[in-house]
């Protein structure tokens, strides 16, 4: 059918266009690609379309539904909106790999077979990569190489489970999964994407140090797509709802400990993320299409944050909480709209947040999980208190600490102001986001219980920070995250495993070797060392071989 | 003529190589587009073949019209021609980029290169194309003395690993020669599809045990199978550039070739624990290798090592014997002639141009990105990350390891992934953002930048259309080496 166009096409040509392109094209691509896919996203009906074959499986590249739709759709619109916030400077590598990364990330959401889904997991990993990278530090490419490492780990798994469902007459198609063998391979893999603690650490090590931009797209697509492939392989699996609040909780605890903004709005990112996962856990109609919005929204006003936080950055070169301060007067535009984020976020009347939140807090009260309820509403709090005060607080008021240096593009404050716009639309008229979700939405957000509720929390942790807030100002002190616990691992495994490893690979090359030199001296002819280790190694194995025989 | 397409590629090879050096006398420039033309002629001959193969079937040619199973006899079949395809092919490209750097490297010696190559070229094929045992031994060693003067040919530290590459060389050989003897004994044959008939009624027969094992450690040696590898990361590091970019694309794959001929379709071990033993052998070198290859300093060893790891991989395939794990193996012996040709081809180009070996020392910076994304095409079909070949081969191979219930082995194939990740990016990083990437560097030329390239494209699009490639040939070539497995 031709209607049936992938809307990563146009991405992945806008990636290739903006490798190579000059400045204008390239401004000119970035912003018409997503377009485009938006467009094809809207459009998409239901429906499947076989694309070929692969090593004898079928590849359903394109496989449409509601559910589908409503990630491609936002996919579409986080692409453009980043490479909006990126259009000045416009470099070829955050744009291709952000429009990369977008491709990726809808061949997620519309793949219709686990062939297909492997493939686009693993080019988002390395378009992710590429954009990590765009922070060009030194400390960029080291967290790039963690970025990398860990996704390697998780698409290895994937590959397996995959592999292993496939081998053991799966169907190709993709469609839940029990938890056996090949489950739990892919679950690990769905968890090591969505950063599910303890395997969260790649994310708030990376996201942080990529230029504003890189970190806007970021945001948007590989938690994202996690989410979706939970929702589609795993809704209602019991385990899923627990580690979602553990999210929500911790990466708010996190949150509320860091001084790095942008780590500190990556933390939210776990901590939001856990509200999906736990949705997807719930399983029910009304959880399924709370993830979903909650994804939808999230993903707007997450990166309106980021684009408030990079914005700092961009203008101040610091993005730590002890070297900013008193800001208001010099960026207020940005205060503004980044106050609307943080408003969203914590989930605020009129905004998108509320309206997506309280999706998921009342399936988990309708299904009677009154602990989930109670914990995700707690989680609740230290999102404002960590994104809504503490962070505009010590970066916009208070003592001055830096003057801006430079003054902000137009395209970021236009990128800003569309994102702010978003949230407010879907605030006021939640209809246009409960149209797109996959299950007849019959629910009311604006009630008078929902909005006091909401309200009283917002105040109540107003006045806790009021109290509170020289102790939450973050001095220097470091916070200890699993992160420290993988520097260990990765220290234990440098210093303890890999030289026991080496040893071992060295005795065994030793063995095998016809010198025992390993640098080479002046040329040594002697006949019998090499002679002896080949025969007393041949020897060995044919020894072994006749005992397996 | 179409019935002599057996043959061909390795006659052309064989007269390029005598007349390379006696067309140098008269016009020395020439000889070397002689030697280029002589092995693109036995790639196309080749490819003529394995085009043969598809639409006519197997072809059993007896040379000079001695029949069979006296005569010396030749095998076209699916499985020979791939691997015919890939060494032929791979060599010319192997040439060709390395006809600039040898008369740099030799001077007016470079005939010489040229008709050496040619010679082990013509060694290769024919272990390929051999359809008895004994004549596999002759062209075993074809290959390998040429190899030892190849290796030999740069003088320095070659010379010590020449040496060392010819005592383990010629044990491996003496070894396969000594397990062919006793087959001999045994049935009064050498040739393979006659042995094959005649081998299941002496199934119990110890001369048999004896021989298959000593062929089977014969051939290991030769494909640097670790443990028995010893000769190979000395070969590879101190090679001069040219030799580099030829042997280690397809010298190993030749004996990897004949391992898998004999063993499953002559021995019909595919059952024997003999199998299993070799599969986690594969399995050990895959992670050793990887672990080696990721500390090297010199990015030469670097790629030995990694060669060492990534015959690992077909090695696993080979032991496990099933039909989709021996598909994954006769692809990763195209995906990594392809990427390792690439590779070491790449690095020899930056040598040539002044670049020192150390990783330290190889950074070549932005400047040159044709040439530094070819490396990283190259080095993402070594990690294995799709749409390059070497994720397909990867794919086959966990197929197969999954089918046949052994999470060991797949355990073994994606952690050698990740140790290719760990390496490769240490290589291609070195390469892009290495401190002396500032330093002024000379231009690759332009042929060996062209062969890069389709090297490199070669890499991407046969994975692409990797799904034709194993329905069409390598499952008919891997049915070919389980069905005769059987009694």
């Amino acid at each position: 059918m031709s209607e049936l166009a992938h809307p990563a096409w146009p991405l992945l040509a806008g990636a290739a266009v903006a490798a190579v392109a000059p400045l204008p094209v390239r401004r000119l691509v970035a912003l018409l690609a997503p377009l485009v896919a938006l467009v094809l996203a809207w459009r998409l009906p239901d429906g499947a379309a076989v694309g070929g074959a692969l090593m004898g499986l079928p590849l359903i590249a394109l496989r449409a539904d509601a559910l589908a739709r409503v990630f491609a759709i936002v996919f579409a619109l986080a692409a453009g909106l980043g490479a909006l916030y990126g259009l000045e400077p416009a470099r070829q590598r955050l744009l291709a790999a952000g429009l990369a990364a977008a491709a990726a990330a809808e061949g997620i959401v519309l793949a219709g077979d686990w062939v297909t889904l492997y493939l686009a997991w693993e080019t988002l990993a390395v378009a992710s990569f590429v954009l990590v990278t765009d922070g060009r530090t030194a400390r960029a490419w080291r967290s790039a190489l963690g970025y990398l490492l860990v996704h390697a780990l998780g698409g290895a798994l994937l590959l397996a489970g995959v592999v292993w469902h496939l081998a053991s007459g799966g169907d190709p198609r993709i469609g839940p999964l029990a938890l056996d063998g090949p489950g739990w391979l892919v679950l690990l893999a769905f968890a090591v994407n969505a950063a599910v603690p303890p395997l969260h650490a790649w994310l708030t090590d990376a996201y942080p140090e990529s230029s504003p931009a890189g970190t806007v797209l970021l945001s948007a697509f590989a938690t994202k797509a996690a989410v979706y492939a939970l929702l589609r392989v795993f809704a209602g699996q019991e385990v899923l709802v627990w580690a979602g609040t553990a999210m929500a909780l911790y990466g708010v605890v996190y949150a509320v400990l860091a001084t790095d903004i942008r780590r500190l709005l990556a933390y939210h990112i776990v901590s939001q993320v856990g509200y999906m996962v736990a949705g997807a856990g719930i399983g029910t109609a009304l959880a399924v299409n709370g993830a979903a919005a909650h994804a939808f929204c999230h993903i707007i006003y997450k990166a309106l944050l980021l684009m408030g936080a990079g914005a700092v950055v961009h203008a101040t070169g610091r993005g730590r909480l002890p070297d900013l301060g008193g800001l208001a007067p010099h960026m207020p535009a940005t205060l503004a709209l980044y106050m609307v984020g943080a408003l969203s976020i914590s989930g605020a009347p009129l905004l998108n947040g509320f309206v997506s939140k309280s999706l998921v807090l009342a399936a988990a009260e309708a299904t009677h999980r009154d602990t989930a309820y109670w914990l995700l509403t707690l989680a609740s709090v230290g999102t404002f208190l960590s994104t809504g005060l503490k962070l505009p607080w010590f970066t916009f008021g208070g003592a001055p600490a830096a003057r801006p240096a430079a003054a902000l593009p137009r395209p970021m404050l236009a990128a800003m102001t569309l994102a702010a716009a978003l949230c407010l639309l879907l605030g006021v008229a939640p209809g246009l986001l409960y149209a797109l979700l996959p299950f007849p939405v019959a629910y009311a957000p604006y009630t008078a219980g929902h909005v006091l509720e909401s309200l009283q929390i917002l105040a109540g942790t107003t006045l806790a920070f009021l109290l509170l807030k020289e102790t939450l100002h973050g001095a220097a002190s470091r916070t200890l995250d699993v992160d420290v616990l993988y520097r260990a691992a990765g220290r234990l495994l440098r210093d303890g495993l890999a030289p026991a490893l080496a040893r071992v690979a060295d005795a065994a090359e030793a063995l095998s070797y016809a010198l025992v030199a390993r640098q080479l001296p002046a040329p040594d002819f002697r006949l019998g060392v090499p002679i002896g280790y080949a025969v007393l190694i041949t020897l060995l194995t044919l020894g072994l071989t006749l005992l397996a025989w | 003529m179409r019935g002599h397409l057996p043959v061909l590629p390795l006659l052309l090879t064989l007269v390029g190589a005598m007349a390379t050096p006696i067309v140098a006398l008269v016009a020395p420039r020439a000889a070397s587009g002689l030697a280029v033309g002589a092995a693109a002629a036995a790639a196309l001959a080749a490819l003529g073949g394995l085009a043969d193969v598809l639409v006519a079937g197997p072809r059993r040619y007896a040379l000079g019209g001695w029949p069979g199973p006296w005569g010396i006899e030749l095998v076209l079949d699916p499985l020979s021609g791939f691997v015919g395809v890939v060494v032929a092919g791979v060599g010319t490209a192997a040439l060709l980029a390395g006809a600039g750097g040898a008369r740099r490297v030799y001077g007016d010696a470079a005939p010489t290169f040229h008709a050496l190559a040619l010679v082990a070229l013509t060694g290769y094929l024919g272990i390929v194309a051999s359809g008895d045992l004994f004549n596999v031994f002759v062209f075993l060693e074809i290959a390998a003395i040429s190899s030892y003067a190849l290796v030999a040919s740069g003088g320095g530290p070659g010379l010590v690993a020449a040496f060392r590459y010819a005592v383990l060389g010629t044990v491996g050989a003496s070894f396969y020669l000594l397990g062919v003897a006793l087959l001999y004994a045994l049935t009064g044959s050498l040739n393979m599809a006659d042995l094959a008939a005649r081998l299941p009624a002496l199934a119990q027969s110890p001369l048999l045990t004896g021989g298959a094992a000593l062929i089977v450690v014969g051939l290991a040696i030769k494909m640097a199978l670790f443990p028995l590898h010893g000769w190979l990361p000395d070969a590879y590091t101190h090679a001069p550039s040219p030799v580099t970019a030829l042997l280690p694309a397809v010298g190993t794959k030749a004996a990897a070739y004949a391992l898998a001929r004999i063993l499953l379709s002559v021995l019909g071990g595919g059952d024997l624990p003999l199998a299993m033993l070799l599969a986690w052998t594969g399995a050990v070198a895959v992670v050793v290798g990887g672990v080696l290859a990721a500390r090297q300093q010199d990015a030469r060893r670097l790629l030995a090592y990694s060669s060492v790891s990534q015959m690992g991989y077909i090695a696993i395939g080979l032991g496990l014997a099933g039909t989709s794990a021996l598909a994954g193996a006769y692809l990763h012996m195209l995906g990594h002639a392809l990427a390792k040709g690439a590779l070491f081809i790449g690095v020899g180009a930056l040598l040539l141009a002044g670049r020192r070996p150390a990783l330290a020392a190889l950074g070549l910076g932005p400047r040159q990105p044709v040439l530094g994304a070819c490396l990283v095409v190259a080095a993402l079909s070594m990690v294995g990350v799709p749409p390059a070949l070497g994720f397909f081969s990867k794919w086959y191979l966990l197929e197969g390891a999954v089918a046949a219930g052994q999470p060991g082995l797949v355990g073994a194939i994606l952690l050698g992934s990740l140790l290719a990740l760990v390496y490769m990016y240490r290589l291609t990083g070195a390469v892009w953002f290495g401190e002396s990437g500032a330093l002024p560097v000379a231009a690759t030329p332009r042929p060996v930048l062209a062969v890069l390239v389709v090297l490199a494209v070669a890499t991407l699009g046969l994975g692409l259309v990797s799904g034709p490639l194993v329905d069409r040939i390598l499952i008919p070539a891997a049915v070919l080496t389980t069905a005769a497995a059987g009694p």
